[in-house]
């Protein structure tokens, strides 16, 4: 048997298992550590199919940045307040067993083989040996997709301002102290 | 070497198992979570999908939506903290928040 | 290794750039503006509205180019131009409406317009995406700038309970969205819309991978929320009633326009082909919605609520336009063009109703209960007179941009064979007939409580309200009685798309 068949089932059984911790588990804390280890298992697979500097990415950003900021408002809010901000949701169940039901089908159609994947460009081996090259990537980000990196930046900015407008404090909640003291 | 197949039916998975937190979780901080994996399954089947084809579009486009959940993780975390803290003063117990 | 960078020209993006610039300079003025502790900063809406002029005129330069700037990743062409006509509009107008209710809720700092502008650019890059990488750029630009906004009162619990609500719903319905274009790439392997139009002709006939249906499933869910279509409206009443009101009135405007620009150029353009295939779940969706939106609006009691499911019942006639853009003669044409037509006249009633609402609020108070409008034709004449008139257009009674919007939208449907939809959309506007007529009753019919009566005579408007209230007006009246110009204007974008 190939080796990379045992990793593929390593990491993609660690993958759902540390995904179903997530949607299951009642501890808070908890679920954010299956989270990380689910990115870092995610983040396998993607060296796997060559995707290395996306690899890289998924660890840098998620296991480390996304995952330090979900951590850093569990404990800076009491875990016990937080789940008071509940969701009713009267028709759960129905929707549960809706979005298995379309899994189901979903799985049914891709092991059946039955999707009729279009069939790989005329260059995709010539393209496929370059898809691992960070280098290449690098190369199409900063020309052909020069435009929606330049736009990235300003959707960060923007969530940058909002993040910060609705996370600050109030002048009243500081006691007096005027926003113009603060800025 | 592994086929497409296996990589679209663990990013359907992970999807799915994002979608039934997403709909089951009665906590703000964990329905973001679940939101994370659904996305997580999407950014798997798109490499997946970049390698077949043979291009190099797949790949670019999970960078986006790394940067995009990281801009969503900080304003959706934001909410919390300020939903927290309006509620910080208030009887938790009347809070109907969220019929849906 | 040599980078070569791709060749581009401002000319094209200079819409987009005036925007973003105005947007920094707007948060940089409130930034050093507040050293001088003078209160009043409505200075920058008004650099805000400037912005917004100068991209209008930097966007009415760009009428008759058809350019796929960026190796296609965006489709500057008149569809684009026309839509962010209507996105301008409604950024203008609810500029406009904010300045007064932004003083009486301490909310007029730099952030608030800053995000107003951004999320306008987010919508430019929705109507402007000629590659799906780009349409989802602009749905997020947008979406994440809007939670912030929905959430601008963040000492009311309302504002942030409707910010979350909506943020985890927006949060949810990306998701879906992001897995259907995996889905559209894998089978075609680009996400480039021409060149996924061009995929689907030369593959053969009933012979496209199972994948693609998964995919149009998923944006439509996807979509769905963004538009508000029925069943995926449910936030819609909480969030239009938590949100600031001029946040309410943008919510209800230039992003859903955005939304049925995005599904324009995926569904009636880059997926024309399938439409034999697509259509259905749009013909369902479009019935539900409005007939949804039309009966649930009927027993609300607070204004806001209201025109919340007035809005979703609209959104389901510009689906109906939508079901109608592809397949045989010139269905795509005319379908799309009233697409076009639709939001831009919807823009105007719609946020000229939200005007009044806005202008009835008083101090740090919204009067939303509709019994807050009896008597108001005796308190406040010349309010009660306009709202009369949007919610005349909102019933779709002529002579007013309302009856046109939907006169060209059901005859698209008629034209495309869809008789039992325009049926569906005729029985449904008779029905909103009756709560929109309502308001006009409460309002002349009906007599005020006691205290209001005292209280309106210290009613004033503000300057900026009544700009507002009279562009509102006009553009009502001048798309109901001479819609030609406008209805050119429509049908010459779409067919400068096609030959």
């Amino acid at each position: 048997m190939d080796l990379s068949f045992l990793f593929f089932y390593l990491f993609a059984a660690v993958a759902v298992g540390a995904a179903l911790v997530v949607v299951l588990n009642r501890n808070i804390l908890h679920c954010a550590m299956a989270l990380v280890l689910m990115f870092f298992a995610i983040a396998a697979l993607f060296l796997m199919l060559g995707a290395e500097f996306i690899a890289a990415v998924q660890v840098l950003v998620y296991a480390g940045a996304i995952m330090v900021l979900f951590l850093f408002v569990i404990l800076l809010i009491q875990i016990d307040r937080v789940q008071m901000l509940r969701f009713a949701h009267r028709q759960s169940p129905l929707v549960v067993i809706i979005a298995v039901l379309l899994l189901a089908e979903l799985l049914y159609m891709i092991i059946r083989g039955t999707l009729g994947i279009a069939p790989g460009g005329a260059d995709a081996a010539a393209a496929g040996a370059a898809s691992g090259s960070t280098e290449a990537f690098g190369a199409l980000l900063y020309t052909t997709y020069l435009f929606p990196f330049e736009v990235a930046s300003v959707l960060l900015l923007a969530a940058m301002i909002g993040a910060i407008l609705l996370a600050r404090l109030d002048k009243e909640e500081v006691g007096g102290v005027s926003r113009q003291d603060m800025s | 070497m592994i086929s497409l197949q296996h990589y679209l039916a663990l990013g359907a998975i992970l999807f799915a198992i994002g979608v039934v937190g997403v709909l089951t979780r009665r906590n703000a901080i964990l329905i973001l979570m679940a939101i994370e994996l659904m996305l997580n399954g999407v950014n798997i089947t798109l490499i997946a999908f970049a390698r077949h084809a043979g291009n190099l579009t797949g790949q670019i486009f999970v960078l986006f939506i790394i940067t995009v959940a990281a801009a969503e993780a900080a304003v959706g975390l934001a909410l919390v903290i300020a939903l927290f803290r309006g509620r910080d003063t208030l009887n938790v117990d009347e809070i109907h928040l969220l019929k849906w | 290794m040599e980078l070569r960078f791709p060749e581009y020209d401002l000319g094209l993006l200079a819409p987009m750039l005036i925007l973003v610039i105005t947007g920094l300079v707007v948060l940089l003025a409130d930034t050093f503006g507040r050293r001088r502790a003078s209160g009043d900063r409505s200075f920058l809406a008004y650099l805000s509205l400037l912005g917004l002029l100068l991209t209008f005129y930097a966007n009415s330069r760009l009428s008759g180019v058809v350019a796929a700037p960026f190796h296609g990743l965006l489709a500057i062409d008149a569809v684009a131009v026309f839509f962010n006509y209507v996105f301008l509009a409604s950024s203008m107008l609810v500029v406009l409406m904010s300045i007064s209710y932004g003083a009486r809720h301490s909310m007029n700092v730099g952030e608030y317009y800053g995000l107003i502008l951004f999320s306008t650019l987010g919508m430019m890059l929705m109507a402007a995406g000629g590659d799906l990488m780009t349409i989802f750029l602009g749905v997020e630009i947008l979406s994440l700038n809007l939670y912030v906004l929905a959430g601008f009162l963040r000492g009311q619990a309302r504002s942030n309970e409707a910010a979350m609500k909506y943020f985890l719903l927006g949060a949810f319905a990306t998701g879906f969205l992001l897995y259907g274009i995996s889905f559209l790439y894998g089978a075609t392997g680009t996400t480039n819309l021409k060149a996924m139009g061009g995929f689907l002709k030369a593959a053969p006939a009933g012979n496209v991978s199972a994948l693609l249906y998964v995919g149009m499933g998923l944006l439509i869910v996807g979509f769905g929320f963004k538009v508000t279509a029925v069943p995926f409206h449910m936030y819609t009443p909480d969030v239009y009633e938590g949100a600031p009101t001029s946040i309410t009135a943008f919510l209800s405007a230039g992003p859903k326009a955005a939304g049925f620009a995005a599904l324009v150029r995926v569904f009636s353009f880059a997926l024309e082909g399938l439409h034999a295939d697509w259509w259905g779940a749009f013909w369902l969706i479009a019935a539900l919605t409005m007939t949804l939106g039309n009966i649930l609006a009927i027993v609300q009691a607070n204004i806001k609520r209201m025109l919340a499911y007035s809005s979703i019942a609209h959104a389901g006639y510009v689906l109906v336009a939508l079901v109608a853009s592809g397949g045989v003669g010139g269905a795509q044409r005319l379908g799309v063009s009233s697409v076009l037509f639709y939001t831009l006249a919807y823009t105007f009633f719609n946020l000229g109703a939200f005007a009044v609402v806005v202008a009835m609020g008083r101090g740090d108070r919204d009067q939303v209960g509709l019994a807050d409008y009896a008597g108001l034709g005796y308190r406040r004449p010349w309010l009660a007179l306009v709202m009369a008139l949007f919610m005349v257009s909102l019933a779709g009674i002529p002579p007013t941009a309302g009856f046109v919007g939907k006169f060209v939208v059901f005859k698209s449907a008629l034209n495309a064979g869809f008789v039992w939809l325009t049926i569906i959309a005729v029985l449904n506007s008779v029905v909103a007939v009756f709560y929109y007529l309502r308001v006009i009753v409460i309002m002349y019919m009906r007599e005020p409580a006691a205290e209001m009566q005292a209280e309106a005579a210290g009613a004033s408007f503000s300057g900026s309200l009544v700009i507002a209230l009279i562009l509102a007006v006009l553009g009502t009246l001048d798309l109901g009685l001479f819609p030609s110009r406008y209805l050119d204007l429509a049908l010459r974008s779409v067919q400068a798309l096609l030959g």
